[in-house]
């Protein structure tokens, strides 16, 4: 059983070929180049070094969302295109879950943090009993109501993800349970947990067909948004006019 | 060259530049086995106009249906397929995303050539469709939502800008004015509708002169005349014609838009004229052209409206020429959001 893991949710580009119980190559690329240009070149370069043929793949594991729309997108696509060129399924990871996948065995709880900005963060809560557990399914959350949350749980917390960095003074004013925060080579993204957690999901059954396959964005559109507001307020004709609508 | 050169060359294309989710296969350039156009005009209209990050969420939706649609129309397997063609600029970025990264993993995959083509460029393909006798070089007029370009087509895939507007494209002054009027989103084919029982005499809009270029164009000063009409008749509480409106919104743009065009030919000596773009299926432009064109004395080629709207088939078209050039894109082929005409 070979999977491909694609994972293209934010900055992070990473590809990867996980079999069994072990990752054949993985790819990870932490830059600001769009995916566009980098997603499909590492495949090549991946499958090249491999000495493998892309249709040598069984399944197509992808990171699902929530995360940046145009990069969750062209992870999709990716997937979409090499699905349905070689009639193989697909696998929807969820960003967060696969994040939290890579402190495997962790005794802390794990809240993955990845920037959605307007000052929320998307996250999930995990943890390791027996088994990978889904605390809580990943949200877009504000990140001060997300840290009262941790506190109230009462559990030392371990964080990961490029929501961390950017928010770390608030972490550090504001839990008050102990947490710490994962090293280099975990705390991102990357595709070798997509794909190993994938195997997981495809044991489970939980694959869908390629042209089934769209990301989950957690979050609407600016215009759906307004487009709400609108409807509340009685002024859906502004909005077919052009015009924007405000929450007043 | 061991006869490829008599080889039947199929084409897979791709196109989502904008609010159509297209795919098709074109046999040796000229002939359209499918054509799948999956549009989101009606999911857009309640916004008034394309809202990008929503046309590009639907294209993720429908763009492996689409695609299974025109191989299963062409009664073909993607294995069949000669190469796989792709529009990646210029339009929405979001949306260009989306068959970029689709068709790059299909031609990789497949292992197939991959061939990026520029929008317009299809446009101006789409009457090669047609019109088998139709070869370049010619002068076109290119007229959409975001477009207004008079250009020669000199050869397949080389072309010499020669006018363009300054400020509005033809079709996004439809769209204001339209929407002004009430009659919606899109404008072009409403006002269209609406223009057939007015009086294009009825209001006398200006016609904008464009200083150093004769072939260029300018929208917004007769936008701009028709949204004051408007908003005079509104204060002085006197009752709009609408379609006396459109018709006389509508003469003015379509004079400009045709005598530019047969001035152009007949200065640079071309005897034929073709038309292309969304606002190519106006049926006033179209009739226009066609009247100056025959006392002019030149031919004029147009496509049938389906071609006209954003479709897939004169990507694969415009990609039949490129692909017979030689002309192959990388894995790393992006989208291109401004792309000009004739950049590569």
């Amino acid at each position: 059983m070979k999977i491909l893991g694609i994972e293209s949710a934010s900055l992070v580009a990473s590809v990867a070929v996980v079999t069994d119980d072990t990752v054949m190559a993985e790819y990870t690329a932490n830059l600001k180049k769009t995916h566009s240009q980098t997603l499909l070149p590492m495949i090549d370069e991946m499958m090249r070094l491999l000495e493998m043929d892309i249709s040598e793949i069984d399944a197509i594991a992808v990171s699902g969302g929530p995360g940046s729309f145009t990069g969750l997108r062209i992870g999709s696509a990716t997937a979409k295109g090499l699905g349905l060129a070689l009639g193989k399924p697909l696998i929807h990871v969820p960003t967060m879950d696969a994040m939290a996948y890579c402190l495997y065995g962790s005794s802390s709880l794990i809240c993955p943090l990845l920037d959605a900005r307007r000052s929320q963060v998307y996250t999930g809560l995990y943890r390791f009993e027996n088994s990978f557990e889904v605390v809580k399914e990943q949200w877009a959350a504000d990140l001060h109501k997300l840290i009262e949350e941790l506190n109230a749980r009462g559990e030392k917390v371990i964080f990961l993800g490029d929501g961390v960095p950017v928010n770390q003074h608030i972490l550090e004013e504001e839990m008050k349970v102990p947490f710490q925060i994962a090293p280099a080579h975990v705390n991102r993204q990357r595709a070798a947990a997509v794909a190993s957690l994938g195997a997981v999901y495809y044991r489970q059954g939980r694959i869908e067909t390629a042209a089934e396959h769209k990301p989950d964005y957690l979050r609407k559109s600016q215009a759906e948004r307004e487009r709400e507001v609108a409807e509340r307020q009685g002024e859906l004709e502004k909005l077919a006019a052009g015009i924007v609508v405000v929450e007043h | 060259m061991k006869g490829n050169d008599m080889e039947d060359v199929y084409i897979l294309a791709i196109e989502s530049s904008c609010d159509e989710t297209a795919a098709a296969v074109v046999k040796n350039g000229r002939t359209v086995l499918s054509n799948i156009i999956s549009s989101q005009i009606a999911l857009h209209t309640m916004f008034g106009g394309v809202v990008p990050e929503i046309a590009s969420r639907k294209h993720i939706e429908k763009i492996n249906q689409v695609i299974e649609d025109a191989l299963k129309g062409a009664d073909m397997k993607l294995e069949d397929m000669t190469a796989i063609a792709v529009t990646y600029g210029p339009g929405l970025i979001g949306a260009l995303l989306v068959g970029v990264a689709e068709a790059k993993a299909i031609a990789y995959a497949a292992k197939k050539p991959l061939i990026g083509v520029h929008h317009i460029e299809g446009h101006v393909s789409a009457n090669f469709i047609e019109n088998p006798d139709l070869e370049p070089p010619f002068v076109c007029l290119i007229v959409s939502g975001g477009h207004t370009h008079l250009v020669i087509v000199r050869d397949y895939g080389e072309f010499s800008i020669i006018g363009r507007t300054r400020d509005d494209a033809a079709g996004e002054a439809f769209d204001k004015v339209a929407r002004a009027v009430g009659l919606g989103y899109p404008g072009g084919p409403k006002i269209d509708r609406a223009a057939r029982d007015g009086n294009p005499g009825a209001m006398t809009f200006p016609r904008a002169k464009v200083g150093d270029n004769p072939y260029d164009f300018s929208f917004s000063g007769l936008k701009s005349a028709v949204l004051n009409y408007i908003n005079h008749a509104k204060m002085t509480g006197e009752e709009i014609c609408v379609p006396d409106l459109a018709a006389s919104f509508q003469n003015a743009v379509v004079e400009v838009l045709v005598s530019r065009t047969v001035e152009a030919a007949k200065e640079y000596g071309f005897s034929k004229v073709a038309i292309a773009g969304g606002v190519a299926s106006n049926t006033a432009l179209r009739e226009a052209m066609q009247h100056a064109c025959m006392d002019a004395g030149l031919s004029f080629y147009y496509p049938s409206p389906v071609f006209c709207t954003d479709n897939a088939a004169m990507i694969g078209t415009a990609a039949y020429y490129e692909y017979r050039k030689g002309v192959r894109a990388g894995w790393d082929l992006n989208a291109v959001a401004n792309l000009r005409l004739g950049e590569r």
